[in-house]
This record gives C-alpha cells, sequence and structure tokens, in this order.
C-alpha cells in the first residue's frame, strides 16, 4: 500500500469539508479522484501534502503517519504535489524552477540526470530554460509544474487539475505525459473536472460529493456507471 | 562645488538608508509586513557597539590596536542585532502568520516601543557619545571639499554589501529559497522549503545589515539616544516604498534617491528637510504606490 486514507474531517472554520474521506493508493497505480467544483478534491490534496490539518483521520504514505508531518518533510518522503493552477515561481527562470523542484533533494548527484529526463519529457522546457516563467504560456507552465515535481523522484505524485484552462491538443499531450511518469515507475493520484480523460488512464476511481465519497470502483465500471455518466460524463 | 559637497554627503547618507531599506523590503517582500520595529533595531546595534567599546576586555584591545576593537564591536552589534531579528520573528510574528494584517503591524509598533523604553531603561534617557570606531581622516579633497575616510568607507562596505546580497539572494539555495517563498508559500512548502526557517533568516539578514548602518549613522551624528532610530527608520521606509516594496535593488535606488535628496534640500532650506522627505512619500504613495521598480499589484498595506 502506498497511501491510505481514513476518515480524514478537514474543515474551514465551520466549514465540514471532508467528511470522513477514505481511500487508497497501491504502488503502481493510477488512481484517479473525480467530482464537481467544490467536492473536496483539492482540500483532499492539499491535507495529504501537509498544506492544511485533519481535525480527525490518518493518513499513511509507505506505512508511515504523516498527518502531523510538516508540508515541507512531506516531499522528502517521496510524495510530490502538483498544485491546481500551476504555481510555478513566475518571476524565475525554467531553470530556477527546476532546481526548486530538487530543493529537499540530498544525492546532489543525481541532479543532472533528472534535469536530462525531464527535459526528454518536456523538450520545450530546455529550449526555454533561460526564459522567465511568467512568460511561458498555460500549457508550458503546466509542464513545468509537472516537471517541477519530477525533480524530487518521487515514489507518488498527486496531480491537481492538470489539464484546466488548456486545449484539447495540450490536454492529449499532458495526459500522454502522465502516462509516461507512470510507466517510469511513479504511482499516480489525479484529481480532474475532466472525468473523461482521467477515467481514460486511471486504474480505480473514487467520485467525490460535498465533501463525501459517494462512489468508487474500476475506472472501468465509472465508464460503464450510470449515475457517473449523468454527472459527470454529459 | 555646491554640487560636488553635496554629492559625497548624499551618496553617504543614500548607502545608509539603503542598507535599512533592504531590511524593510525583504521582510515586506517575504511576509508582506512593514517591520516598523526595524529603525530601532539600528538603534539597538549603535548602543550595542556603544557598549562593546565601554567593556574592560575592548579597552584592553584598544590599547594594542583601536581598529581591531572596532571591528570587534560591529561584529558583536551584528550578531546581537541578527539574533535580534530571529527572536522578533519566532516570538512576536510567527504566531501571527494567519492573523489579519493589521496584528502584525500594531505588533511591530509594539516591538518598536519595547525596544525604544528598553534602551531608556539601561542607558537612560540622554545621549551619549559615540566612541570613535572609524578615524577621523582625510582621505583626498574635491576642490575645496575634504573627503573623509567615514564617507568612503560607508559608501564601500555598503555597496559591497548589497553586491553580496544580491548574488546570495540570487544564486545560493537559501536565497532561492526567499525569492520562492515570497512568491508563494505553499508552493515554496511543496517544494520542500522550510518557510519559518526562511523567513527566519530574511528577519536576520535585514538587521544585520541594519547593524552595519547603524556604527555609519552613529558614527557620522556622534551620538546614541533611545530614538536614533527612529527618523533615519522612517526615511529608509520612505526609500523602500520609493524604491517599491518588496524589490531590493529598488531599496538601493530609493535609498540613494533620499539620501541625495535630503542632502541637497538641507543644503538650501534645512528647515524644511523632513517634511519634504514624507512629502516624497506622499507623491509616491498618490502617483505611483508601487515604486519605481515595484511589481504593479493591487493590494495596499
Amino acid at each position: 500500500m502506498m497511501l491510505r486514507v481514513k476518515g480524514l474531517n478537514v474543515y474551514y472554520d465551520a466549514i465540514h469539508a471532508l467528511k470522513d474521506v477514505s481511500f487508497e493508493v497501491n504502488e503502481g497505480e493510477i488512481v484517479t479522484l473525480i467530482g464537481a467544483n467544490g467536492a473536496g478534491k483539492t482540500t483532499t490534496l492539499h491535507t495529504i501534502s501537509g498544506l492544511l490539518r485533519a481535525k480527525t483521520g490518518q493518513i499513511m504514505f509507505m506505512e508511515k503517519e504523516i498527518q502531523n508531518v510538516p508540508a515541507h518533510e512531506i516531499l522528502k518522503m517521496g510524495l510530490a504535489q502538483v498544485p491546481e493552477g500551476r504555481r510555478v515561481f513566475t518571476r524565475m527562470t525554467v531553470l530556477e524552477n527546476l532546481e526548486m523542484g530538487a530543493f529537499a533533494r540530498k544525492d546532489r548527484s543525481a541532479f543532472a540526470g533528472d534535469m536530462e529526463r525531464v527535459f526528454q519529457s518536456f523538450p520545450r522546457l530546455k529550449e526555454r530554460r533561460k526564459q522567465i516563467a511568467g512568460t511561458l504560456s498555460g500549457g508550458e507552465q503546466q509542464m513545468l509544474a509537472m516537471g517541477r515535481a519530477m525533480m524530487s523522484s518521487p515514489r507518488m505524485i498527486m496531480l491537481d487539475e492538470p489539464s484546466m484552462g488548456l486545449s484539447p491538443i495540450l490536454v492529449d499531450e499532458i495526459f500522454s505525459i502522465i502516462r509516461s511518469i507512470h510507466e517510469h515507475g511513479t504511482t499516480v493520484l489525479l484529481v480532474e473536472q475532466n472525468a473523461q480523460m482521467a477515467l481514460s488512464i486511471a486504474d480505480r476511481a473514487y467520485v467525490l460529493e460535498t465533501g463525501h465519497v459517494v462512489l468508487q470502483g474500476s475506472a472501468r465500471e465509472m465508464l460503464d456507471n450510470e449515475d457517473v455518466r449523468r454527472a459527470y460524463l454529459g | 562645488m555646491v554640487t560636488v559637497y553635496n554629492l559625497i554627503g548624499g551618496l553617504q547618507m543614500g548607502s545608509i538608508y539603503a542598507l535599512i531599506a533592504l531590511g524593510y523590503t525583504m521582510v515586506y517582500g517575504i511576509v508582506r509586513l512593514i517591520n516598523f520595529a526595524h529603525g530601532d533595531i539600528m538603534m539597538v546595534g549603535a548602543y550595542a557597539i556603544y557598549f562593546a567599546m565601554g567593556t574592560a576586555l575592548m579597552q584592553a584591545v584598544a590599547g594594542v590596536s583601536p581598529l581591531l576593537a572596532g571591528v570587534l564591536s560591529v561584529l558583536f552589534a551584528v550578531v546581537l542585532c541578527v539574533t535580534l531579528g530571529v527572536l522578533m520573528d519566532r516570538i512576536a510574528y510567527k504566531p501571527l502568520r494567519n492573523a489579519p494584517r493589521i496584528s502584525a503591524l500594531i505588533t511591530a509598533i509594539g516591538i518598536s516601543l519595547a525596544l525604544e523604553i528598553s534602551a531608556q531603561l539601561i542607558f537612560g534617557s540622554g545621549q551619549l557619545s559615540f566612541p570613535t570606531i572609524v578615524p577621523k581622516v582625510t582621505l583626498f579633497k574635491v576642490g575645496r571639499r575634504s573627503v573623509n575616510l567615514l564617507e568612503i568607507l560607508t559608501l564601500a562596505v555598503s555597496v559591497l554589501l548589497m553586491i553580496g546580497l544580491n548574488a546570495f539572494v540570487q544564486t545560493t539555495r537559501t536565497g532561492k529559497a526567499m525569492r520562492a517563498v515570497s512568491e508563494d508559500q505553499g508552493a515554496a512548502m511543496l517544494m520542500g522549503v522550510n518557510v519559518d526557517k526562511t523567513i527566519s533568516i530574511t528577519f536576520g539578514i535585514g538587521c544585520g545589515l541594519a547593524a552595519v548602518g547603524s556604527v555609519f549613522y552613529a558614527q557620522k551624528v556622534y551620538y546614541v539616544t533611545p530614538l536614533l532610530g527612529m527618523l533615519p527608520g522612517l526615511k529608509a521606509f520612505v526609500a523602500a516604498v520609493l524604491g517599491g516594496i518588496g524589490s531590493i535593488p529598488g531599496a538601493v535606488l530609493g535609498g540613494f534617491i533620499i539620501g541625495m535628496a535630503e542632502t541637497f534640500i538641507k543644503y538650501y532650506a534645512s528647515e524644511y528637510v523632513d517634511a519634504m522627505v514624507f512629502g516624497i512619500l506622499i507623491l509616491v504613495l498618490l502617483f505611483r504606490p508601487s515604486g519605481i521598480l515595484g511589481a504593479k499589484t493591487k493590494e495596499k498595506v
């Protein structure tokens, strides 16, 4: 078991944002959380990565409890997050952004190899490595955010709405990169509003609705499920 | 002649304001807080040098080498101010990270008063004469204006520190972490950056620079009082706003502009000098609130 979330309850002041959320991700899987805006998908990821704290519940990552570990330590354990809206460092160059991705790495020797691998996956970033990240297009910023997360050589990567705001061609490109990241041995937890795309590459899926997990199953089952089709696949 | 005369004085005051303005701007850049206690850190630095130079140990050292005694005293002040800066962040500001900004601002004013009153309790409220750290030596003359060692040293040390600071922020791991935190704390955390530690380091560096500023300022005026930091602190704040608060080159530029403006105004209308410096603040806030080099933002303090 790579990640196990059990009975998570998260509040924003008086608002109960996550209600007893439980799910798990096995090593080598692509698991997706789908659901409408405000269902609690981003809250879930932020709680796992330590940016938010749960009131109750347990998060196990690689057999260790992490619900009280500070955010900056969680990355070092091998769990990276590509946040919603990319959140690249817009005033830094592409190269500096990638260096920030490797900030927590102790073994400096692996740095050059990781950088080369990221440039192989994203040739466009290599061309623009001296450019200030704020001047990149949305698609390029998404690639940079993903490349940056890969620089920590994570065991597992959590992606929050990687397709948001991108053209269909770019969405295809981003998803084929997610697939290749996965093929290189990284476990993936994918949050998406684009349920069709997410289910097309995922092994399993959980459906979140107003803070509850209301449905779970294999991606195949979800695609065939009448309720899911009506609510999310339009 | 008048121009040369004022130019040298302007560069001297500009260096001092720039050193202090850097602390304001770095702290603002990383936590969006105007640390109104920053000028008082400079005052603490001046008292620290005064105190160190008066100790038996430094008197003995000064017997052998006055220069060494001066350097050691300044180092003592820098270490004390850096420590004070880190403690200030940890004890006073860190608990308020998620509080409304006005809370941190009021706290800053509280710390400012606490430092001033502490200095009054320890050293009394009167002026104390500041010891000679930089000997009064004329180095050369420009026309009839003699240029002394203090003026050259102030400019040289400040410029070196600014170049060093810029290199630190641009190239080192910690410097990049500071830039990352100043842009997006959450994203920096996701990169494995210890945000609280990075903020403390920023406070420490800013306060260390203020300590260096304190020796040059107190040496120029030749006294210390508990309110020593108030006016130069406020003017350095004006400099930081003028240059664009949050911008390091902006603080340097603003510092030199304020130093120059003040020196030239003083020559022609000395009684209006403070009013005119703060007039600059009003003009900047009215017509270009983001400052000369500052990024355009919608938020105001």
